[in-house]
C-alpha cells in the first residue's frame, strides 16, 4: 500500500514539474507542498534529478549528432583527416570490395581445409620419411665426421662436433633441479628454439623458457613458467664432486614418446679427446636422450647426458654435475635468482633400483620440446 | 548576409541540435583544430575527441539563453580546443613546454572548467544508468530521454497496460535515483 502511495506521489511530482497539472490541481499541490516539508524536499530532489536526466539526454543526442556529422563529412571528403586519410580510403575500399573479400576468404578457407586434409592423410608416410631422413642425416654426418676427423686431431675442440648427432632432433630430455621448476638440459637442445614446452611421462605439458645458456659446457637452465605446475620436493640430489670409475649408473630419457630407462657405468673421467668438462659413460643412448640425468646408485645426479661419438660403439659423454653448480652460481649474479637452492638431499639411497626409478620417472624427468 | 548575423543563426541552430548548423560549423573549423592537435603530439583520433568536446562547450553556451559570443565561432572553438588539449597533455604528462601555434586565442578558462564539471555529472548519470541493467535501462531511457508516452512504452516492452508499465518504471526510477545520488554525493562532496 505504501509503495502505491509513493508511486502516485512521484507521478504527481513529475506532472507538477512538467506543468501537466490543471490549475486547480496545481494550487492544491502547492498548498500541500507548503504544509509538508518532506514533500517539498522530494520535489526539490526530483527536480534536480529530472534536470540532470534531461540534460543528459540532450547531451547524448548532441554527441550522436556530432558523430554523425563527423562521419558524413569524412565520407564526403570535406574534412581531410590528415593522418587517417589512408584509413578512410581503406574503409571505403573495404565497403566496396566486401563481397569480393568474402568470396576470397571462403576460397582460402576451403583451400586451407583441403590442404590440411591432404596433409593429414599423408602424415603417416611422412613420419617414415622423417626417420629415414634422420638416418640419412646421421650418415652424412658420419661422412663429415670422417672428413673432419683428421682436422679434429689437431684442433682440441671436438666435443661440439660430436654433439651434432643429437642436434638433429629438436627434442631432448630435461630434469628438475629444485622444487620451483628450475630444470637442466643441454644447451644444444634448446639454443635454437623459440618456444619450449616440457612434457612429463604422464603426458602433462608445461610452458618453459630459457634462463641461462652455457654453450661451451653444453648446459642450459630452463624454468617451467606455468600455473599448473605444482612444486614438490625432489627425491634426488645433485652431486658436487667427481665420481669414480666403474661406478654403476642409470639414466632416464625420452628417445621416444615413452620414458626409457638405460643403465651402464662410468667408463672414463674425461670426455671426447680428453675434454675435462665431461666424462665418458657406457650406456645405451639415442637422439632424444640429450639432457637426461645420469644417476649413481645413491640416486644422486652425477652428470647430464650430452652426446655420443658416432664412429665408436658405446662411447657416450656426459657433462659433469659440478658444472650444474657452476652454472647456478653464475645465475645467482642476477637478482631474481639470488636465493636459488638446489635439491641437496637424496631420499633414494639404499633403495632398490626399481623403487628409485618409480619415484623419479613420472614427475622429475621431462621431454623438452622446442621449435 | 552580414557575418555576425550568420554566426548568430548558426548558434541558434546549434542550440536546437540542428544537424545543418552543426555540419557547417564542423566543416569550417575542424581542420584548423586538427592541425593544432597533430602539430602538438596528438593523433587524428585525439583531434576528433577534442574538437567534439569543444563543440559541446559551445553547444552548452549557446543553449544558456544569456549567451553573447564576443568573438568569432572560429576563434572560440580554437581557443577551447587549445585549452582542452593543453589540459589533457598536462594530465598525461606529455606536456613539453609551451604549446605552439598561438594565433588569436581568447580567454576560455572558466567555460572549460564549467564544462569539466558538467561532463563529470553526465558521466555519473551514464554510469548510474549503465549499472541499472535491463529492462530498467531501456525503460527509463524511453520515458525520460526519448520522451515516449507510457502507452507506447507499455506496447513496445510488452506490458499488459500502461499502469503495469508505470509500476515498473517507478521501481526502476527509485533504483536509478539511489545509484545516481550515491555517486553524485561521492563525486561532489
Amino acid at each position: 500500500m505504501n509503495d502505491r502511495n509513493d508511486l502516485m506521489m512521484i507521478d504527481a511530482i513529475e506532472r507538477y514539474i512538467c506543468g501537466e497539472m490543471s490549475p486547480d490541481e496545481r494550487l492544491h499541490f502547492e498548498n500541500m507542498r507548503k504544509a509538508n516539508s518532506e514533500l517539498d524536499q522530494m520535489v526539490v530532489e526530483h527536480t534536480l534529478f529530472l534536470q540532470q536526466m534531461n540534460r543528459f539526454g540532450e547531451w547524448k543526442k548532441f554527441k550522436s549528432s556530432l558523430d554523425f556529422v563527423h562521419t558524413s563529412l569524412e565520407e564526403q571528403g570535406k574534412i581531410h583527416t590528415e593522418n587517417s586519410q589512408g584509413k578512410s580510403k581503406v574503409i571505403y575500399l573495404w565497403n566496396r570490395y566486401k563481397k569480393v573479400a568474402g568470396i576470397a576468404a571462403s576460397i582460402a578457407g576451403i583451400t586451407a581445409i583441403t590442404l590440411s586434409f591432404l596433409f593429414n592423410s599423408v602424415t603417416p608416410t611422412a613420419k617414415d620419411h622423417k626417420v629415414q631422413e634422420l638416418v640419412k642425416e646421421v650418415n652424412t654426418l658420419k661422412h663429415n665426421q670422417r672428413v673432419l676427423d683428421k682436422k679434429i686431431q689437431s684442433v682440441d675442440k671436438g666435443s661440439q662436433e660430436t654433439s651434432i648427432a643429437m642436434d638433429v632432433r629438436f627434442n631432448g630430455t630435461g630434469f628438475l633441479i629444485n622444487n620451483k621448476g628450475l630444470m637442466i638440459t643441454n644447451a644444444h637442445v634448446v639454443k635454437n628454439s623459440r618456444n619450449i614446452y616440457v612434457q612429463n611421462n604422464k603426458g602433462e605439458q608445461f610452458k618453459a623458457f630459457v634462463v641461462k645458456l652455457d654453450v661451451p659446457r653444453d648446459v642450459a637452465i630452463i624454468r617451467i613458467d606455468d600455473s599448473n605446475f605444482k612444486p614438490f620436493t625432489l627425491p634426488y640430489s645433485i652431486r658436487k664432486t667427481t665420481s669414480e670409475l666403474a661406478e654403476p649408473i642409470f639414466t632416464l630419457g625420452f628417445p621416444r614418446e615413452q620414458i626409457v630407462y638405460g643403465e651402464g657405468y662410468l667408463s672414463a673421467s674425461t670426455g671426447y679427446n680428453g675434454d675435462t668438462l665431461s666424462c665418458q659413460i657406457t650406456i645405451p643412448a639415442n637422439p632424444g636422450n640429450s639432457g637426461g640425468p645420469i644417476f649413481n646408485h645413491n640416486g644422486e645426479v652425477i652428470g647430464i647426458l650430452s652426446s655420443k661419438e658416432i664412429k665408436a660403439e658405446g662411447a657416450v659423454f656426459a657433462v659433469q654435475s659440478k658444472y650444474i653448480y657452476q652454472a647456478i652460481d653464475e645465475l645467482k649474479n642476477s637478482p631474481e635468482y639470488q636465493n636459488v637452492k638446489l635439491s641437496s638431499k637424496t631420499s633414494l639411497a639404499g633403495v632398490d633400483k626399481s623403487t628409485q626409478v618409480k619415484k623419479i620417472k613420472d614427475d622429475c624427468i621431462f621431454m623438452v620440446k622446442g621449435d | 548576409m552580414k557575418p555576425e548575423i550568420n554566426e548568430k543563426i548558426l548558434l541558434q541552430g546549434l542550440a536546437r541540435n540542428d544537424k545543418k548548423a552543426i555540419e557547417s560549423i564542423y566543416k569550417e573549423n575542424y581542420n584548423s583544430v586538427q592541425t593544432l592537435i597533430i602539430n602538438n603530439n596528438g593523433s587524428s583520433d585525439d583531434a576528433k575527441d577534442i574538437f567534439q568536446e569543444a563543440m559541446i562547450v559551445l553547444y552548452e553556451k549557446a543553449r544558456s539563453g544569456n549567451f553573447e559570443l564576443n568573438c568569432l565561432i572560429k576563434t572560440y572553438l580554437y581557443s577551447v580546443s587549445r585549452r582542452l588539449w593543453l589540459k589533457k597533455l598536462q594530465h598525461s604528462n606529455r606536456y613539453t613546454g609551451e604549446i605552439v601555434n598561438i594565433d588569436g586565442v581568447v580567454q576560455v578558462e572558466n567555460d572549460v572548467e564549467e564544462h569539466a564539471q558538467r561532463d563529470k555529472d553526465f558521466e555519473t548519470m551514464e554510469k548510474a544508468i549503465g549499472n541499472l541493467g535491463e529492462p530498467c535501462k531501456s525503460l527509463l531511457e524511453a520515458f525520460y530521454i526519448q520522451k515516449k508516452s507510457m502507452l507506447d512504452i507499455a506496447a513496445s516492452f510488452g506490458y499488459t497496460n500502461a499502469e503495469n508499465a508505470k509500476t515498473q518504471k517507478y521501481k526502476c526510477l527509485m533504483r536509478l535515483k539511489k545509484i545516481f545520488f550515491s555517486h553524485y554525493k561521492n563525486g561532489n562532496p
